[in-house]
């Protein structure tokens, strides 16, 4: 018996037990046949004649013609829910590849990306990137050199997801490939901003920091192409001030030159890095204040950088209802005491 | 050829009456109600899309005889504006995205076989046959 046979003899079962008692058992069984046949793809019209020969076969007397011609107008209408049944299922097994390929890609995105956290004995360092979907639209990347210190980029795409993702890996290829003379701040965004401009369309812009920490005279200097704002923790007055930094963003104009800035770092100051996916963050009642932000750092601060990073990511996860809008980076650099 | 029979399709009773001709011949050759109903729901389906988007057109139904089995011949010609990408029209979703070409994906499934040629300025031409078992 092939299933449509077997799936006629056990509809004519359920539905003889049903007209014989009127049972929810019999009820139940029609509603355990339903789910048997959807596995086995069987569309709705199918189901329809079948219950439209039994009751022929069953009451050949009362199910006289005009009740069966009703059908006719069931079963075309039915067919027409089959067509919508059919795509929907073709639609759920096409997504189900692609949310795989976006798996995969989000794992090759992973290892182009991925960089260390540099262990210095005067330094702590902290970082977290969570994406907002799949694929991260943030990057960050820490350098090491011989002359004992600590270079660390972070760019965000305008935009998230794939794009945002794919733009982000030639940005990471630019950078790589820019020789070790040249990566003062300002030269490493001049150079990033020239590949961006011939590269990328013209809707797509790119924010950038980048920083080198000197370990040696703990001098922090920086460049920043429209990015996000970072912060500074003055540890002696336990006050927070704002990075002063300004310059356009990458690609949108090839000649842009970028500023370089200085900051002195004293013990237990912090140098806070972040992309707007943090300060974007969104709750019922609109984007956190930056004083809410500040409170939640100040409440981690007696921890290790990468705790707090991590603290402060879990609260603003829960405070969205675990929704993030955008991807979310946050980087903590503190200078030991 | 003796086991042809076409309805020109103008406006939209034509539809109606492809569909008719479409169940006469399914029933003749012994199709179920079933198979009745997806052939005249393919035929709806094409012979609309020749009224939407190509002005004007036929649909065609051939008896089919080939190797002890037989079949229905589905045939919607048309010399409308033709469609650019068949891949695009052939994928789930886009009809219902909006644009042209309603459902052809879902025709293919209710046949058991389909070839769509299209040149664009020239018009479109639907062969699909639906096999007795």
């Amino acid at each position: 018996m092939d299933f449509r046979q077997k799936l006629e003899s056990k509809y004519r079962e359920i539905l003889t037990n049903y007209l014989a008692d009127r049972s929810e058992q019999a009820l139940y069984q029609g509603q355990k046949l339903s789910r048997n046949a959807i596995e086995r793809n069987i569309p709705p019209e199918e189901i329809v004649s079948i219950h439209r020969n039994i009751m022929a076969e069953m009451f050949p007397e009362k199910f006289n013609d005009r009740m069966q011609e009703s059908f006719d107008i069931l079963l075309e209408v039915m067919v027409a829910y089959g067509f919508a049944y059919r795509e929907h299922q073709n639609l759920k097994h096409i997504q189900q590849e692609l949310r795989t390929e976006m798996e995969i890609a989000a794992n090759v995105q992973k290892t182009l990306l991925g960089t260390e956290i540099p262990c210095k004995k005067d330094m702590d360092i902290g970082a977290i990137s969570v994406p907002a979907k799949h694929m991260n639209g943030d990057y960050f990347n820490f350098v090491e050199d011989e002359n004992n210190s600590v270079s660390i980029a972070i760019a965000d795409v305008i935009g998230k997801g794939l794009p945002a993702a794919l733009c982000m890996s030639m940005i990471k290829y630019a950078m790589d490939s820019l020789p070790e003379n040249r990566k003062t701040p300002t030269l490493v965004l001049e150079n990033l901003n020239r590949v961006v401009e011939q590269n990328v369309d013209l809707t797509m812009f790119i924010t950038m920091f980048y920083g080198t920490y000197h370990i040696d005279h703990h001098i922090f200097s920086y460049a920043s192409a429209g990015h996000e704002p970072g912060l500074f923790y003055h540890a002696e007055t336990q006050t927070f001030s704002e990075l002063p930094a300004k310059g356009l963003l990458l690609g949108i104009e090839k000649n842009t030159k970028y500023r370089k800035y200085e900051k002195e770092v004293m013990p237990g100051d912090m140098i806070i890095l972040m992309s707007d996916g943090v300060t974007e963050s969104r709750t019922k009642e609109g984007f956190i204040e930056r004083e809410e932000l500040l409170a939640l750092i100040e409440k981690n601060i007696h921890l290790k950088a990468q705790n707090i990073v991590q603290n402060v990511y879990k609260e603003l996860e829960k405070l969205q209802d675990f929704q993030l809008r955008d991807d979310f980076t946050l980087i903590i650099l503190r200078r030991n005491v | 050829m003796d086991n042809q029979s076409c309805v020109k399709i103008i406006n939209e009773w034509d539809i109606v009456s492809a569909r008719q001709l479409g169940r006469n011949v399914a029933k003749e050759l012994g199709f179920g109600t079933v198979d009745q109903a997806r052939i005249t729901t393919a035929i709806s389906e094409l012979a609309r899309n020749i009224f939407l988007y190509a002005g004007q057109g036929q649909i065609c139904i051939e008896k089919l005889y080939e190797n002890g089995k037989t079949g229905l011949r589905l045939l919607s010609i048309d010399s409308g504006p033709g469609i650019k990408d068949l891949r695009q029209v052939m994928e789930d979703g886009y009809s219902t995205s909006g644009g042209l070409g309603a459902g052809l994906p879902g025709v293919k499934r209710l046949m058991d076989d389909f070839q769509i040629d299209s040149s664009p300025g020239e018009g479109t031409d639907i062969r699909a046959i639906k096999w007795l078992r």
